[in-house]
């Protein structure tokens, strides 16, 4: 049976990682028997047990904080939460408990947890199943924030977050998970912080993450048609983003546009254009043009929600904006 | 111990201290206590602190049956907890003071002072926020094995907390060896409880089929004897219990409350002056509780002395542990 979704990849990233490290738990709602709403645990409790594949009542806020006490207990808690829209649910014990222990108590201890937690529209979800809230955690110091795009990167991405002895949130896109992909038989490791080219350019950089890779690199392929040879930059790690490998591909393209599904106030983008306006603004040819969701909950009609998701055609569009 | 000292009666329980030994470690408490409050309101202590006068009964008699491996979860209220639990008092009052020999580098100040080392999670400054953190800790030590567990205390205003309910139902479901230990001194913060929450402790626990044992938190001796059975058990059977222990706020919600909104019926009652009575009464002679009570100024007054001669924290190396580093 080939093995080529999204979701394998983070499967078996769980497996693997269960495999070699027992320290290594699962917590989560219809994680277990269940095998996860979207299936990414599937088997792992028949393979590992109860002890180590908890399936948890529903209550968001105190999954995560007993994955604040599994994690200063030594283990390596990785819970589910279901939807991103429910990290509303799980905030007192991820903002104020588990991304600032390590600091609060002077350097004591760890807090080794994942949360895995998916976003994003495109299934009419609705206002509540939709969210793309990433930046919130962002914000916050003691958090780190991976948003993989590709097969092997989740693969790689969630054993380092497992590995990583601070708090994670591990984002993934859930119309990512039935889309099948290139896996390599052996996938070296990546390291959270890591940036990516994704597509090699010279006339423009397009930063990005998550599925919104996808929707950049189509976006870059209409442009390379009109003769504007576009670079893909993939962020896999949000926080902390690399800053290096941005300016990196700016000074090389003196054209930048951020683009993602999250809505565009105050989000990732808003960041990344302004850090790149103080630091890379001597390499700038033009505006820094964001691309990301509108000021809007993300609506459920069909045709309301195509409407309101940023994809390629308007990442196409912010290019020429960086014409000025 | 005096001459005139006589051999007290053995408690039912006998890995209980002897109530010298528990009023030594109230005297503590109380003593850092008043302290802090001293220091506060000299300005030598910033921000905010929150004192336990009156609940030292239920750190020292809680904590008696406890190890260094158990772990406790505090409340905003927590410097009795932390000092029972085993933190050191120069670590606890440079901590207050905000100085880089703190037990958390100054970095958390009285509402967060913890230690690791001894199984002392924190200090919380969320109301209800440790209940969860516990409950993991719990989860944590029965997957090791062993029968250690884990503590949360918290105050009778956390029970308006949702977090409390989702906690005491998973503590169920999953047998976690946790104990929720409540502090019920009738004010939730500036409110009295009676107006906060619309139903009982007892009848709660009742509802999850968790085992629920209460006493009067002012008497050391009482709360240590019920907390060791309900530990022993917990101990053996590895399931969740709940305490709770009625006692006095004597002290506002924060230094420099000033407590006008406060219309306590009964006068407060004072684990000190209980056991302090109680010593004299068994034959346990002035002397030694004076000795008692002077030795504790001592140590207090040396921890002091230490705290306000440690140097100030740089901004440099707080940020170092932002995020910590990862081991290569």
């Amino acid at each position: 049976m080939s093995r080529d979704r999204f979701a394998h990849a983070l499967n078996d990233a769980l497996d693997d990682a269960m495999a070699r490290d027992p320290s290594v738990v699962l917590l989560g709602e219809d994680i277990a028997n269940a095998g996860g709403s979207f299936a990414v645990t599937r088997g792992l409790h028949d393979k590992y047990g109860s002890r180590r594949v908890m399936d948890m009542p529903i209550a968001e806020n105190a999954i995560a904080g007993m994955a604040v006490g599994l994690a200063l207990g030594g283990f390596k808690p990785v819970i589910e939460i279901m939807f991103m829209d429910f990290m509303t649910l799980t905030m007192d014990a991820l903002v104020n408990q588990a991304a600032k222990l390590h600091f609060m108590f002077g350097g004591q201890g760890a807090v080794p947890l994942v949360v895995r937690t998916q976003h994003g529209g495109g299934l009419n979800a609705g206002p509540q199943h939709s969210q793309c809230l990433e930046a919130w955690f962002a914000h916050v110091p003691g958090l780190k924030v991976v948003v993989p795009a590709m097969h092997d990167d989740a693969y790689a991405l969630l054993q380092s977050a497992i590995d990583d002895p601070n708090p994670v949130i591990f984002v993934e896109n859930k119309a990512l998970y039935p889309m099948r992909g290139t896996r390599s038989k052996v996938v070296a490791p990546v390291p959270l912080g890591k940036a990516r080219i994704a597509r090699a350019g010279s006339d423009v950089t397009i930063v990005t993450y998550g599925a919104m890779v996808h929707r950049a690199l189509e976006a870059a392929e209409t442009l390379q048609a009109e003769g504007i040879n576009a670079e893909v930059i993939d962020l896999r790690t949000v926080q902390p983003w690399d800053e290096a490998a941005v300016l990196e591909s700016l000074s090389r393209t003196h054209r930048l546009v951020v683009a993602h599904e999250a809505v565009e106030a105050f989000g990732v983008g808003a960041e990344i254009a302004a850090r790149m306006a103080q630091v890379g603004f001597d390499e700038l040819d033009g505006p820094i043009v964001r691309v990301g969701g509108a000021f809007m909950p993300v609506p459920f009609a069909r045709t309301l929600e195509v409407e309101y998701m940023p994809g390629a055609a308007q990442i196409v569009a912010a290019v020429r904006a960086t014409e000025g | 111990m005096d001459a005139e000292a006589k051999p007290r009666v053995k408690g039912r329980n006998s890995s209980v201290p002897d109530l010298v030994e528990l009023y030594r470690r109230m005297a503590l408490i109380r003593e850092a206590e008043t302290q802090c409050g001293a220091m506060f309101a000299a300005g030598e202590i910033p921000g905010f602190i929150h004192l336990s006068d009156g609940q030292e009964g239920v750190s020292v008699g809680v904590m008696a049956s406890l190890r260094r491996d158990d772990t406790i979860a505090s409340s905003h209220r927590g410097h009795g907890h932390a000092l029972a639990k085993g933190l050191s008092l120069e670590g606890f009052f440079a901590e207050l003071m905000g100085k880089a020999s703190g037990a958390c580098k100054g970095r958390g100040g009285s509402m967060h002072v913890a230690d690791l080392a001894v199984g002392m999670l924190g200090a919380n400054g969320i109301v209800g926020g440790g209940l969860s953190i516990a409950l993991g800790s719990g989860l944590a030590q029965k997957l090791r094995g062993g029968d250690s567990l884990a503590v949360c205390f918290f105050g009778d205003g956390a029970c308006a907390e949702g977090l409390l309910h989702e906690c005491l139902n998973i503590a169920k479901l999953k047998h976690i060896p946790v104990l929720f230990v409540c502090e019920n001194n009738g004010w939730s913060e500036f409110s009295p409880t009676s107006t906060q929450v619309s139903f009982t402790l007892e009848r709660l626990a009742a509802a999850y089929a968790v085992t629920y044992r209460s006493c009067d938190g002012s008497d050391v001796e009482v709360v240590a004897h019920l907390t060791a059975e309900v530990v022993a058990k917990c101990r053996q059977d590895g399931g969740p219990a709940v305490l709770e222990f009625a006692t006095t706020r004597i002290r506002g919600h924060y230094e420099g409350d000033s407590q006008r909104y406060r219309n306590d019926l009964a006068p407060p009652v004072d684990p000190l002056t209980v056991a302090r009575d109680r010593l004299l009464a068994q034959g346990t002679g002035e002397g030694t509780v004076s000795a008692i009570e002077g030795d504790v100024r001592e140590q207090v007054h040396k921890a002091v002395e230490f705290a306000r001669s440690s140097a100030l924290p740089t901004l440099e190396s707080a940020a170092l542990d932002v995020y910590r580093a990862i081991a290569r």
